[in-house]
């Protein structure tokens, strides 16, 4: 395949609180090429969020890239590198804050936002803040900003976007107030849209509307998207690779088909298991056993295996990097999850523990183990 | 920009879910404060007493300014000359003391010089409102950029910045006034700017509390990530949404300020004789308290008007900015 679009490369990010260094991110690399649909998924606090706003480096104190390489369309987005002192400094070729302002955010990488009505200026006509964003992204004066703007309410389905165009966000309802979001991050005519869980907030049906539109105007403009989900019907939907995220990690990344028919690692099996679907009840579903652990004191060895109904004794002691378990010839399906043969840890010869998902005492307890 | 856009025409916003209801207004803006606040009766006196003294002190001004109280002086007295010695402290019309009986051509009586009080009462509204609102204004604008820029950015910036205000708000105003104007000169220009000062960290901190909570809100995030600068953030999303307490703050502050500078006049600091300002009037009027107390009486009833118009004003705002409060 060509050079991709956006290369994110071994990101870590980490917030320094009071309590510790929380690992949000923890060592995460994925590709976007150019006209796809990734997406990222994973359960609250799986570090998604960040992860994004780490691309855009809108990272707020006191959380902190600290590694890693993200590069853009052959620009170094961010990048470390060893200074004199033995400490990792910014790389030259690093773009500037200014350079990300000006190019990068908005201009080439726009994001649209999980809750429609939070990401509105409220004291702002709609029109406004949509043309504000099309003024500095696009170099255009005010009237063609605001001709350009009126296009976009169009193309996303509101109707009579010339009177829409002067009123409030209040106005609005939840779903046309998403596809102004959405009218925003494809008017500046962006390479890369980041969509942050951007159908979460609304019912199924307008869902289903936004997620059409999206799919149609994707092909219309051939712009990527990283599709930031927790719902794997939504990236059955829409997606075209997907990266399945859990505690700061990617644990596996596959073509969404691969993903669905072939699943192997056992938290995207869960998380597929918990889907509601119309052929099962509610007792029928197999939710994932307990909360996700604090990303500031992750588990040892295989961050699952607290979790995990297969785990043994060397997943708390192994910690695996994701590998390609793909058959030669097919597209990538790479997994972290020292289950297969690939791994070659010893699975098979090792004890199985007792977890939360396996249901033995200590169910509910993260506590592991038999003491040995 | 947050109140000159709501260009909303009946035929457009009447479409919606209440067509026929009436015009859907939107709940922010200028357009829609003032609607609130007319609906307050006690608020709609504030602001006819606000607009009356107001309008008085623009009549004055443009005497001032452009005639030199020649109009006042053609068609009444003139408030600074001193006319003559002999119509000296007299009472208000209709009313008898040991210098003579009040006559039609000073209503409100003549003062220690025999000037015309009612004339000088005139002038006097001038200096108020303009005190008032320079003071304000002063306090306004450097507590907002202040107090936004430090709650916005946070960090040490907002450390630096809070702790010197926080030593200004320290020293008692008037002690920090009237040091400023013995440093820099006695003239009312000092007195608004002196007072302007010692009310930033008033406004800084109101304003820096909303920041802190707004700058946490999805749409400033999203401004960011489409490339907003940080100048533009604060002044076209942050402070907008910020500014309702602010508004209400100031005018408030306005009636403080007014009674700050009358204080001040009183004290000395301030208009300089013979310009005749409130505070100056009732420093002169305190000597002759027994043989002419209508004397002191006129001008204190002058600030006591405007303040509590002011204050009024500003209750009623507080009110009709409160979404929850629904009248």
């Amino acid at each position: 395949m060509s050079e991709p679009l956006l290369s994110v490369d071994n990101l870590k990010t980490q917030f320094f609180t009071e309590d510790g260094t929380v690992r949000a991110v923890d060592g995460i690399s994925f590709d976007v090429y150019e006209g796809e649909i990734v997406g990222l998924v994973g359960e609250s606090g799986a570090g998604k969020s960040v992860a994004t706003s780490s691309i855009l480096r809108l990272v707020d104190s006191p959380g902190e890239i600290v590694g890693g390489e993200i590069t853009f369309k052959g620009e170094t987005i961010f990048g470390l590198e060893e200074g004199d002192d033995g400490e990792p400094r910014p790389r030259d070729d690093m773009l500037s804050e200014k350079e990300m302002r000006r190019r990068i955010r908005g201009r080439e990488i726009a994001i649209i936002f999980q809750d429609p009505m939070e990401s509105l200026n409220p004291v702002f006509t709609v029109g406004g803040q949509l043309r504000e964003f099309i003024e500095i992204n696009r170099d255009l004066s005010g009237e063609e900003a605001e001709e350009e703007a009126i296009d976009m309410l169009r193309e996303v389905g509101i109707p009579a976007p010339e009177s829409r165009y002067d009123e409030y966000p209040h106005q609005f309802s939840g779903g046309m107030r998403q596809r102004v979001l959405i009218a925003m991050a494809l008017a500046c005519q962006p390479d890369l849209i980041i969509a942050d869980e951007p159908t979460t907030a609304l019912d199924v049906t307008v869902e289903g509307q936004i997620l059409e539109m999206v799919t149609e105007l994707q092909e219309k403009y051939d712009t990527s998207f990283i599709w930031v989900t927790h719902d794997m019907s939504v990236v059955a939907e829409i997606c075209d690779r997907v990266n399945v995220m859990y505690l700061g990690e990617i644990i596996e990344h596959a073509e969404v088909d691969d993903l669905f028919y072939e699943t192997k690692h056992p938290y995207t099996q869960a998380l597929l298991d918990s889907m509601p679907r119309p052929d099962k009840t509610v007792h029928e579903l197999d939710p994932i056993k307990g909360v996700m652990p604090e990303a500031i004191d992750p588990p040892s060895g295989c961050r699952f295996h607290s979790r995990c109904p297969h785990a043994r004794e060397v997943c708390r002691e192994v910690h695996p990097e994701q590998r390609d378990l793909a058959d030669e010839g097919e597209p990538t399906h790479s997994a972290a999850c020292v289950m297969y043969d690939a791994f070659e840890v010893g699975y098979e010869e090792s004890r199985p523990i007792e977890t939360e998902a396996t249901g033995g005492f200590s169910a509910g307890l993260t506590e592991t183990g038999d003491g040995e | 920009m947050a109140t000159g856009s709501e260009s909303q025409t009946d035929d457009l916003s009447t479409r919606d879910e209440e067509s026929g209801a009436g015009e859907i207004e939107a709940r922010v803006g200028l357009r829609y404060t003032l609607k609130q606040v007319k609906r307050d009766t006690t608020a709609r006196i504030g602001i006819y007493t606000v607009g009356f003294v107001t309008l008085v002190a623009l009549l004055a001004a443009i005497d001032y300014y452009l005639f030199d109280y020649a109009v006042a002086e053609a068609v009444w007295y003139s408030p600074v000359r001193d006319p003559d010695q002999v119509n000296r402290l007299l009472p208000p019309v209709g009313m008898e003391n040991q210098f003579g009986a009040g006559a039609i051509e000073h209503p409100m009586g003549t003062d220690h010089r025999g000037r015309d009080v009612f004339v000088r009462l005139f002038y006097g509204t001038r200096i108020a409102i303009t005190v008032g609102f320079m003071a304000t204004g002063i306090g306004l604008i450097g507590g907002t950029l202040i107090g936004s820029v430090s709650g916005y950015y946070g960090g040490w910036i907002d450390d630096l910045l809070q702790r010197v205000t926080e030593t200004v708000y320290a020293i008692p105003f008037l002690v920090l006034v009237i040091a400023f104007m013995t440093a820099f000169g006695r003239d009312l220009t000092f007195a608004m700017i002196g007072v302007g000062i010692t009310s930033i960290p008033v406004f800084n901190r109101l304003i820096r509390s909303r920041v802190v909570s707004i700058r946490e809100e999805d749409y400033i995030e999203a401004a960011r990530a489409a490339g907003v600068k940080d100048r533009n953030i604060i002044f076209r999303h942050v402070i907008p949404n910020s500014f309702a307490p602010v508004l209400v703050q100031a005018t408030l502050q306005i009636g403080v300020s007014i009674l700050i500078v009358a204080g001040l006049s009183f004290l000395g600091f301030g208009a300089q004789p013979p310009t005749p300002s409130w505070g100056q009037m009732l420093s002169a009027s305190r000597n002759y308290m027994l043989p002419a107390p209508t004397f002191s009486l006129f001008p204190g009833i002058a600030i006591l008007i405007t303040v509590i118009g002011f204050n009024i004003l500003g209750d009623g705002l507080q009110d009709a900015l409160d979404p929850r409060i629904n009248n």
